[in-house]
């Protein structure tokens, strides 16, 4: 849904990453506008998220400043947020910002497959350097310091990078 | 008064050109109605806000709590275990690890204490920090004090695996429908991918020690005989569950670790229920009673205070 308030809640920035709005995050589920007031729905990308009240003050407090009143953030859980629904302009934002946006998530139906080694190039297809450009990147670690990301090296230009992590 | 916009001061941005109040304590004085706040992270609220928490017909209300509070405190516990160990593991990406596994749980701890205080009345905060021990319903294993890292990797390994099988039954991705509750099943939806991760971790540790050097291979065996005996009360039967999970499907992946590890099953007997009551009917080990002074001892000497 497109509205005037859906364009003022889609500008919010998100806090870990502020080079991204929750629109091109895939955060923003729904902006609904009526005569009562906006309802706006968002959704975690983590369980343990710790910027989704920071999102809900900051959505709260832009549609008022833009003057909406009466405004409520939900939050809705399923279906659970994937870093599929990071858009094109996110991933590009991304990128330029020096985190190599993620791989396609894997779709599983069934049981999740065991992954029992690691190895630099295990796991999900290995992102381009965010640096130089070069596909010679290694995983040096599954978790980095947010939750949505993981640390890779890059072997061509030797830089360390953050990739978002596909889930 | 500064102004602080709130768009210019988001953690991360501290590019030129951000406004930056002459001294940051001013602002804790200030209107917090407005949707400013002082610093990152300072507020919280309800993690269900908005959603329906309606207890579904047919779902008896009371068991539901029950479960979502056994579930919670296996999270909000075993969080609370992993937590003691940031500064103190052996490289900086065990230490993200950790912390991030950490902080899933804690996440997932509080959505279900959420679910369970909707149902009882009470809040999130409520249950994490003024009920006491004979209350919590975690089992033994989440409480359980890791003498070293491989112990921390046995027992992880162990807990992701049983809580993935489990939750993957109560998201209805598993051979049954899922959990009768929508939000439960929801929650259990989103904490899989997130499980995913931790177990998968915790296994590549196993078998990277346990395949490693003989001093390796013979403390990761001793790591894994050390925690085994709590294995058995993952299996008591529990009339509240809103899924079935067999062993079999949990022993199918600690088998298939432990043999690309080279390390053997331990043959240890469960740890013996007390007059047939565990974790779950609020029957803990001594490790109890710390977990919770350190984790509740500032809630309650400030019982009113606000952030």
């Amino acid at each position: 849904m497109v509205s005037a308030a859906y364009d003022v809640a889609a500008a919010t920035p998100d806090p870990e990453l502020p080079m991204l709005t929750i629109t091109d995050l895939g955060i923003l589920r729904a902006v609904d506008e009526t005569a009562a007031g906006v309802t706006v729905t968002i959704t975690p990308t983590y369980s343990g998220c710790p910027a989704m009240r920071e999102i809900s003050a900051d959505i709260t407090h832009r549609l008022d400043r833009a003057g909406f009143g009466h405004v409520t953030v939900k939050t809705q859980l399923a279906p659970p947020w994937t870093s599929d629904w990071i858009t094109a302009d996110g991933r590009r934002k991304l990128a330029a910002a020096g985190i190599a946006p993620p791989s396609p998530a894997p779709r599983r139906s069934g049981p999740v497959p065991l992954t029992l080694t690691f190895s630099p190039h295990s796991g999900p297809a290995a992102p381009g350097c965010p640096h130089c450009g070069s596909p010679r990147t290694r995983r040096t670690a599954e978790f980095s310091a947010t939750a949505c990301k993981s640390l890779y090296r890059c072997d061509e230009c030797g830089e360390p990078f953050e990739a978002v992590k596909p889930l | 008064m500064s102004t602080l916009d709130h768009q210019d001061t988001g953690p991360g941005n501290t590019g030129p050109g951000n406004t930056v109040p002459d001294n940051p304590y001013d602002l804790l004085g200030d209107d917090h109605d407005d949707g400013h706040r002082w610093a990152f992270g300072t507020g919280f609220t309800d993690p269900l806000a908005g959603i329906d928490t309606s207890v579904p017909a047919g779902v008896d209300a009371a068991a539901l709590a029950r479960y979502c509070l056994a579930l919670g405190d296996d999270a909000l516990i075993y969080s609370h275990r992993l937590q003691q160990w940031v500064t103190r593991m052996p490289e900086l990406e065990e230490e993200t690890a950790i912390a991030n596994i950490a902080l899933d749980l804690l996440g997932q701890a509080r959505m279900l204490l959420a679910r369970a205080g909707g149902i009882l009345g009470r809040t999130e905060d409520e249950l994490a920090f003024f009920r006491d021990e004979k209350d919590f319903r975690n089992v033994a294993l989440a409480e359980y004090a890791d003498q070293d890292f491989a112990e921390l990797v046995a027992r992880l390994l162990i807990f992701a695996s049983w809580r993935l099988a489990l939750f993957e039954e109560l998201a209805g991705r598993g051979s049954s429908a899922g959990a009768a509750d929508p939000v439960l099943a929801a929650i259990a939806a989103k904490a899989v991918n997130e499980l995913a991760y931790h177990r998968d971790y915790a296994a590549q540790w196993v078998v990277r020690l346990g395949d490693g050097t003989d001093r390796s291979h013979r403390r990761m065996q001793d790591g894994l005989e050390a925690v085994w005996p709590l294995t058995g009360e993952l299996w008591r039967p529990d009339a509240d569950a809103l899924a079935e999970l067999s062993p079999g499907a949990v022993d199918a992946v600690l088998d298939t670790v432990l043999a690309a590890a080279g390390l053997d099953r331990p043959a240890a007997a469960p740890l013996a229920a007390v007059g047939g009551r565990a974790g779950r009917d609020g029957v803990h080990t001594e490790a109890m009673g710390y977990i919770l002074a350190e984790l509740q001892s500032v809630a309650r000497a400030h019982p009113d205070a606000t952030w």
